[in-house]
């Protein structure tokens, strides 16, 4: 069970049960949906971009604990960063929940922030995809793809 | 292959056998040896078997024995293990033949499995049968390999596809799929067992309200044929499907069966060798039934296997693996229905081997991740099924599906594992 306690952390499961930033944005101009069909796993999201500063962001859709959390927490961290900012957590958090990350010293793990409650996730290869819906949603609507985009 | 039937005749003893439907479970166990597996630590308790199942050591002994003494191309040679392998493949037909209780071994029909027997089908039959306007008419419940080819179909002929409504339980609502049946219908395709709902199918009343209309019915048996006796004569369907690995055999093998009539009358499937009877660059002639559906060199391998893996169902007796089944089935149901904020998604009458459920604030796939750290294998998600899982307003289920060696203890360990994700999620 400690296993299994890595994956569902506390915080985790309380932003699985209570998502921020859980709306439609109507003043959004970025949107993607993100679909993994392997589970049904569907989300969309929102992002308000001024410029290269991320103003506002928010998601719907619904999804397991992981993917829901995922995206809530990535909603959280988001807002107010830069574009590329947005990027490189990205790259952080798929290297954190992939196992790639290192883990002392002056790693990643600092940078993600509260998101390394995720790298529990690693351990658990058939989850990655759901911890990565929202990022790869957010790519797609950062990158002007308005299509839905899919996992598989 | 006769089991030893234990008679519970100490009774008081403290030592428990499961004895149900007939068969000893503890021995049937023992005949599969992946059971052995541990999974993260705990015994493995495999309830995926409506995904596939798992093979008994005589099916993977018959496939090693082939491919070690009996290994040569069929139908062609003159050589001694030529002969012998087209021998066996043949016998493997004849097996397949008797447990269906077909008329003859040349409505048989060797193909990879279920989906690609309904592709032939309707690439063949369909192609040459359905046309703009027509109707091909399914049901709500079917499995993607029982819609997709008949979307395919219907897409390339301007035809419709009709689907005909299920109830709350999960059952075809008989009059509204008569009401169905038009002038128009070419084909009727039905599940006989639902992999999603485990509901039984009325598929002799469905075929004999569409022979009424000379409508022919395919019947998708891939969850039937290894859990409930199927005669397709009393049936009286016109083709029949399943695979090879879902009744305990190896993949990569599958049947259709067709009556004679119908596989005469219709254009073979694929194009190559076995299925000619001779070719010029002018012309082709084509082989008999069954063959002309069998192009290239079959899966010979896995012909032997699922003749080893039937043998060994009927040695245990279907119906009492049919009862063994129905008894976890029920035993499950009541501790399962009995846990709070469980939703079974199919109820139906007329029930077997699969048991689906939804738990209130748990997506199945958080379900699947924690029974799977117990050990326990279930499938979770849309089943192939995404039509009937929207009709229930569920994204996907957790779905326990029963095997032949299943135990009540594993379904102990179902209930106890299903409670572990209530208490990491509160």
């Amino acid at each position: 069970m400690a296993d299994l306690r890595e994956l569902y952390q506390e915080l985790i499961l309380e932003h699985s049960k209570a998502p921020r930033n859980y709306r439609a944005l109507e003043a959004a101009n970025h949107k993607a949906e993100g679909y993994n069909p392997l589970c049904g796993d569907r989300f969309t999201v929102y992002l308000k971009v001024d410029g290269d500063s991320i103003q506002d962001i928010s998601f719907q859709g619904s999804g397991c604990a992981i993917s829901k959390a995922s995206a809530s927490m990535m909603t959280q961290s988001l807002k107010g960063k830069s574009i590329s900012e947005a990027k490189k957590l990205f790259e952080r958090f798929h290297q954190t929940v992939t196992g790639q990350a290192t883990n002392n010293s002056n790693g990643s793990e600092a940078e993600v922030g509260k998101l390394a409650v995720f790298a529990g996730v690693s351990e658990f290869p058939s989850r990655v995809k759901c911890a990565t819906l929202a990022w790869h949603t957010l790519q797609a609507a950062l990158d002007g793809d308005q299509h839905s985009i899919s996992t598989e | 292959m006769t089991k030893v039937l234990h008679m519970s005749s100490n009774a008081g003893s403290t030592a428990v056998r499961e004895i149900a439907g007939g068969f000893d479970v503890e021995q049937v166990r023992a005949d599969f040896p992946i059971l052995q597996t541990k999974a993260h630590g705990h015994d493995l308790v495999y309830l995926d078997n409506a995904a596939t199942s798992q093979k008994p050591k005589v099916v993977i002994d018959a496939i090693t024995n082939y491919y070690k003494h009996e290994n040569a191309n069929i139908h062609r040679g003159v050589h001694y293990l030529s002969e012998l392998a087209t021998a066996e493949f043949e016998s493997a037909r004849k097996r397949v033949q008797a447990f269906l209780r077909a008329q003859l071994p040349s409505e048989i029909v060797f193909v990879r499995g279920a989906t690609e027997a309904i592709n032939l089908v309707a690439q063949t039959y369909g192609r040459a049968n359905v046309g703009a306007g027509d109707e091909v008419l399914i049901t709500a419940m079917e499995h993607h390999s029982n819609i997709v080819p008949w979307q395919l179909l219907c897409e390339e002929k301007g035809a419709k596809l009709r689907v005909a409504p299920i109830n709350q339980r999960g059952e075809i609502i008989l009059e509204e799929f008569e009401r169905l049946l038009g002038p128009r219908t070419k084909v009727v395709a039905v599940a006989h067992v639902s992999n999603a709902l485990g509901t039984v199918n009325p598929v002799a009343t469905i075929t004999k309200m569409a022979h009424a209309r000379n409508i022919p019915v395919l019947v998708d048996g891939a969850q039937a044929v290894p859990r409930i006796p199927v005669n397709v004569q009393e049936l009286d369907c016109d083709f029949y499907a399943f695979s090879g690995h879902k009744v305990y055999g190896p993949t990569g093998i599958g049947i259709l069966y067709g009556k004679s009539a119908l596989l005469e009358a219709m254009p073979p499937y694929q194009g190559g060798g076995d299925m000619i009877s001779s070719v010029t660059f002018e012309k082709t002639l084509y082989n008999r039934v069954p063959y002309k559906f069998e192009a290239g060199t079959p899966d010979m391998a896995g012909a032997v296997g699922l003749r080893a893996a039937l043998e060994y169902l009927e040695g245990l007796g279907i119906e009492n693996v049919a009862a063994h089944e129905h008894e976890l089935l029920e035993y499950a149901t009541e501790k399962i229905s009995a846990l709070s904020g469980i939703r079974l998604i199919g109820t139906a009458r007329e029930k077997t081997g699969v048991l689906s459920f939804v738990m209130e604030g748990v997506h199945p796939h958080d379900i699947g991740t924690i029974l799977d750290q117990e050990g326990i294998a279930i499938r979770t998600g849309h089943h192939c099924a995404q039509p009937v899982m929207e009709w229930f307003g569920v994204e996907g289920t957790a779905r326990a599906s029963f095997g032949l060696y299943n135990t009540k203890e594993e379904i102990a360990a179902l209930v106890h594992g299903i409670q572990k994700v209530r208490e990491v999620f509160g």
